[in-house]
């Protein structure tokens, strides 16, 4: 496995007292574990502020994690020395949801993609310029637009700075944190097939990062969904939308929109909001929301088990 | 060349603001050369002379010449102005920078500190520091420079904590960038705009601290003229029997101050690569 993530935690302070002492946490990533191979994609969904984000930058320790195990290329990258962590910078990066704030303003375009060639000391002025007219390209932008600064471009074409930016050191595994989300639907699409044309080229592995299950299911081989903080179901993609067992996956499922007016829906398979992650429900946490919840949902907290091979889900009533 | 033609062209204003400054700064630096009389030199009988062919713009007190001891003092006030704002708002600058990236102990520090000069009021402070120093040019700018940096300081740290959680910082991280290079290429040059704004409004305001120092005994010593202290002796006494005692150093600090606020906004402007084409 290219990426294997063990038990990861994440808690941030909620409230402190008077000595700074931490009274309530924010249980963001509490004990997640997957992994991804080598060429494939990992889709990684839930409603916003259960956690997702936060894996991806743990696992790139652009957070640091609380607890558990991030392998990467058989190394375990959570306490890690910050040169050893450097070097391994190269081979994973981000692309974040923002193409507008994930771009300095007072940088030229070009000089945004061959930043990363610089810190890392690889190359000198000219070759650097040569390599980062290469990646202009091969992102789908014109070589002559480097020294456009990010105002300049469109929400789409940032994005491909931003991927450009990511994929200048050659990564192997880039987490892609909702990558298209900001962009309009037309242009969502470019992106997507320029991410999935990266991967059939240089083989690439993704955490892919959205709310957006018809995008997550186009790009992904896997799918996991998250909530509060745990994951809940996690199996094939081809398995989790032609079957899917946690009642959370289906209420999701359910609320994609179909493109046919006249399909009727029953609504509201889900009751209320997310709970909050500092004061969570006991038992199930998905119990308060859930409409097959039984007493037992409501004590014991089910365990992510695995009732099919390949098929893990975390709910006392799946078979 | 042609960028220096390009920008004038778009801000005529800024250019108007630099002409402003430019004449200041010359007139300073020839002040011996550029000033009909001699700025010290006393005449009894030409005592609150009015504006005449001899006396441009009237003659004070101790019949010198206005216009003289105008052209020498815009050394002391345009040094005094230009060292302490530089002073302070670099300097400020800096500990805001760190003080806002590098967060924790440090920055609970300098907050502390910065709160503590805050509640003093500019010019006690700037008495207290003189009068440890001794009254001497330098000393009046560091006097004067040193109560501008927590103002400073604060305003560029507010301005680091909203860009440092940013994703090109996250992005810089990702790609192994580290912490001191990240503030330096992508945290500072991004609060230029405030900082730019900043100064030139604290410009006019050092004048007239200089002014306060002076007229108290402990700014520049006399006989040296400052247009602060022209201003502050002559404003009470004279302004109704002889006003141009107060109204041209008046002039010349609002002058001075106007055109640092063209030439700062145009600044600003040519700096923001959003604002190019």
């Amino acid at each position: 496995m290219l990426l294997d993530v063990t038990d990861l935690r994440k808690t941030f302070p909620a409230r402190t007292g008077l000595f700074g002492n931490v009274i309530d946490h924010v249980h963001a990533v509490d004990g997640v574990s997957f992994s991804i191979a080598e060429g494939r994609t990992l889709g990684l969904v839930g409603e916003s502020g259960c956690g997702k984000s936060t894996v991806g930058r743990a696992i790139l320790r652009l957070i640091e994690p609380s607890s558990g195990a991030v392998r990467f290329e058989g190394n375990d990258i959570v306490g890690l020395p910050a040169d050893r962590m450097r070097e391994l910078r190269r081979r994973m990066q981000i692309v974040f949801q923002d193409p507008y704030s994930s771009l300095n303003p007072r940088k030229r375009a070009g000089d945004i993609v061959a930043e990363p060639l610089l810190v890392h000391g690889i190359a000198n002025a000219a070759e650097r310029r040569e390599m980062t007219q290469a990646i202009f390209a091969k992102v789908g932008l014109q070589p002559r637009q480097m020294g456009l600064f990010p105002h300049q471009f469109s929400g789409g074409q940032r994005q491909r700075i931003s991927i450009a930016r990511a994929l200048a050191l050659g990564p192997r595994f880039i987490v892609a944190d909702e990558p298209v989300s900001a962009l309009d639907v037309s242009v969502q699409a470019q992106v997507i097939n320029l991410l999935m044309d990266l991967q059939a080229r240089d083989g690439l592995s993704y955490l892919f990062i959205s709310h957006n299950l018809a995008v997550v299911e186009h790009v992904s081989h896997d799918v996991a969904v998250m909530y509060l903080g745990r994951i809940v179901e996690h199996t094939t993609k081809s398995t989790i939308f032609a079957r899917p067992l946690h009642p959370y996956t289906r209420a999701l499922m359910a609320a994609v929109p179909v493109a046919d007016p006249s399909v009727r829906r029953d609504k509201a398979h889900v009751m209320g909001d997310v709970p909050s992650p500092i004061d969570r429900p006991k038992g199930c946490h998905f119990h308060p929301r859930c409409p097959l919840a039984e007493p037992r949902c409501r004590t014991e907290e089910p365990k992510l088990r695995e009732v099919q091979p390949g098929h893990r889900v975390a709910c006392h009533l799946a078979v | 060349m042609t960028d220096a033609l390009y920008y004038a062209r778009r801000y005529p204003l800024g250019v108007i603001g630099a002409l402003i400054l430019i004449v200041f700064v010359l007139t300073a630096i020839f002040a011996g050369v550029v000033a009909p009389m001699d700025p010290l030199t006393t005449n009894a009988r030409a005592s609150l002379a009015p504006p005449s062919h001899i006396y441009w713009i009237g003659a004070d007190m101790m019949g010198r010449d206005m216009l003289s001891r105008m052209i020498h003092g815009a050394r002391i006030s345009l040094a005094v102005a230009l060292g302490a704002t530089c002073i302070g708002s670099g300097l400020g600058a800096m500990l805001g920078l760190a003080s806002g990236y590098l967060g924790g102990w440090f920055d609970l520090i300098v907050q502390r500190i910065a709160e503590i000069m805050q509640s003093l009021p500019l010019l006690v402070m700037a008495l207290v520091i003189t009068a440890s120093l001794g009254p001497s040019l330098t000393n009046t700018i560091i006097a004067i420079a040193i109560p501008l940096i927590p103002n400073v300081a604060r305003v560029i740290r507010a301005n680091v904590l909203s860009l440092r959680e940013l994703n090109y910082v996250e992005a810089a991280r990702a790609i192994g960038m580290g912490r001191t290079r990240i503030a330096l290429v992508h945290i500072f040059p991004n609060t230029l705009a405030p900082l730019i704004v900043l100064a030139t409004a604290q410009l006019g305001s050092t004048i007239l601290t200089e002014a306060s120092l002076s007229f108290l005994g402990l700014g520049v010593p006399e006989p040296y003229p400052s247009w602060g202290r022209m201003l502050s002796e002559s404003a009470a006494e004279y302004i109704h029997s002889a006003p141009w005692l107060v109204i041209f150093p008046g002039l010349a600090i609002s002058m001075v101050v106007f055109g640092a606020n063209l030439f700062g906004d145009a600044l600003r402007d040519i700096l923001d690569p959003r604002q190019g084409d």
